[in-house]
């Protein structure tokens, strides 16, 4: 049973206009049908909705702007349909490309941030540990939860935004300790140090893991050392879109996970030991593409951070790409490049710095179709059927050497 | 068995039974209503006007945006029978009511992976299949 406050009861009678009490109501509603209590303060958003997905999504926005409707929490948004930067390096054409503009244009003007990324938690959105959330965006839910042990669940659109709004979400999921411990526990005993020094492997662990607990909650044991920032961002973007996850621990690694028991779940937990012969099947599922043909490269899912930048240009050495080379990220990174003039020559190298946008949400691959090369367990996920391209799956020095060769060039020491 | 009512309304339409979870995002055309995964086993069947039967709710959180695409190009299911309880979809449903454009009822009915197909009803919170 649901209880309101004083407070919720007058935003959702309209003491604060017509769309805060809307946004109320959606919470409130939405938070009856889960099984909430009461509602919970949010110290801030992240908004997916964003992103064109026909007309409705921009009528929705526009209705919540004519009421008033305005963010009661810094709120940051997520990618939309277009590259506002450089809007010709994406084809969107028409009334499409008019209603992806309106809609976000009506997000900004709800009071949100005009961040345009799936990699807010890179682009200074870090809410402390243990605060109350209203994230979406499934790889941003996953960091956010997991990394910086704030409390979200995944919150989808219209339901972030009314969120922002009310300044409130349902009490249930993964606001409560208790549905924070893991049921999992995943051992890694049997991988070499040398498979989890490897970048790749953490998108590979990533959606195997999603594969294999769809929601449940693992904790990962024996990758103290191992972690960076930017590998636990390519492992939570590949579980969010294999499986359900919107929350994983690492032991000794992630801040609610100073070992395996203190986060462990009283009863039914369940114990896995990752195989090398398992990470290397889980790696296999990431291509789909036969033969050696690269006709693009995309990198930056989510969104590349400044330090992933750096990598990509240690690797290209002065070289040139021969194919597309599509640096997928946020203005947050590219105005620092441009500032320290290195833009200009990752441009003249073939890369295709795509901003505010990504290339598996709308359309900037070539329309024929072919074979898209990716670092990015998640674009390795999803650009089958969104963009109509097979995949092959590489570390970022494979993707580098791939583009600059114009072919499938790939290492395959040390996952035998 | 008693149905929980998650969103309320009547309708009637041929049973669609799911025989594998499927995300409306990236998994159904927003412009045609057919069931466009290719992994999915009832790649081509369309969801408009049936009684769509959903065992698993699964699926990404952008699933609300093609629900509501569909509900607005009137070519949603005519009701939605979900396994357990799950916000997704229903808060299509709930933005529809504001927005002031008829949205499908949606129930959860324990078991109902075992539905068959043939025709169906859903009327005063209760699914109702004909002899």
């Amino acid at each position: 049973m649901l209880t309101l406050t004083d407070d919720d009861a007058a935003i959702a009678g309209g003491r604060d206009g017509e769309g805060a009490a809307l946004a109320l109501r959606l919470v409130a509603e939405t938070g009856r049908l889960l099984g909430a209590d009461r509602l919970v303060a949010v110290a801030s958003a992240h908004i997916d909705g964003c992103l064109y997905h026909g007309d409705s999504g921009t009528e929705f926005a526009e209705f919540l702007v004519a009421r008033g409707g305005r963010v009661r929490v810094p709120s940051t948004l997520n990618v939309g349909a277009l590259d506002l930067m450089r809007p010709g390096n994406v084809r969107l054409a028409g009334a499409r490309r008019d209603m992806a503009l309106r809609l976000m244009r009506a997000y900004e003007a709800m009071g949100c941030r005009a961040t345009w990324t799936c990699a807010p938690y890179q682009a200074g959105h870090r809410p402390a540990l243990g605060s109350d959330v209203a994230w979406g965006e499934s790889n941003a839910v996953a960091f956010c939860n997991s990394v910086l042990g704030a409390r979200t669940n995944r919150y989808g659109d219209f339901l972030d935004i009314a969120c922002a709004i009310a300044g409130r979400a349902p009490r249930y999921g993964l606001h409560l300790s208790d549905n924070r411990r893991a049921s999992v526990v995943v051992g890694t005993a049997g991988l070499s140090d040398a498979l989890k020094r490897k970048e790749a492997f953490w998108p590979v662990l990533g959606a195997w893991l999603g594969r294999t607990v769809g929601e449940r909650i693992a904790v990962i044991d024996g990758l103290q050392g191992f972690a960076t920032e930017d590998r636990l961002k390519a492992l939570a973007a590949a579980a969010a879109s294999t499986g359900a996850v919107a929350l994983f621990h690492v032991a000794g690694v992630t801040p609610e996970a100073p070992d395996v028991a203190a986060i462990m779940a009283v009863a039914a937990v369940e114990r896995l030991a990752l195989t090398p012969d398992m990470v290397r099947h889980a790696r296999a599922l990431l291509s789909n593409a036969t033969g050696d043909a690269v006709d693009a490269v995309a990198i930056g899912s989510p969104h590349a951070s400044y330090d992933e930048v750096g990598a990509l240009e240690l690797l290209l050495a002065g070289r040139r790409a021969r194919v597309p080379l599509y640096l997928n990220t946020g203005r947050h990174v590219v105005t620092r490049l441009e500032r320290e003039g290195r833009l200009r020559p990752l441009t003249e190298a073939g890369v295709v710095a795509i901003v505010d946008t990504c290339v598996v949400v709308t359309p900037i691959l070539s329309s024929a179709g072919g074979v898209l090369m990716t670092n990015s367990g998640k674009f390795a996920f999803y650009a089958p059927g969104n963009t109509g391209h097979a995949v092959q799956f590489g570390s970022l020095a494979d993707c580098v050497e791939s583009a600059v060769a114009g072919r499938l060039v790939r290492d395959e020491a040390g996952w035998r | 068995m008693t149905p929980t009512i998650l969103f309320p309304g009547d309708a009637e339409g041929e049973l669609l039974v799911l025989a594998a979870p499927l995300s409306f995002w990236g998994g159904v055309s927003w412009e045609t209503g057919a069931i466009t995964n290719a992994r999915h086993p009832q790649l081509g069947e369309v969801v408009s006007g049936r009684i769509l039967v959903v065992p698993e709710p699964v699926g990404s959180s952008s699933s609300s945006a093609v629900l509501l695409e569909l509900i607005r190009g009137g070519r949603a299911p005519a009701g939605i029978v979900l396994g357990r309880p799950d916000a997704i979809l229903v808060v299509a449903c709930l933005v529809a009511r504001e927005m002031g454009w008829p949205a499908p009822p949606v129930l959860v009915v324990a078991g109902c992976e075992r539905l068959g197909a043939g025709r169906a009803g859903i009327a005063d919170g209760r699914l109702t299949i004909p002899a």
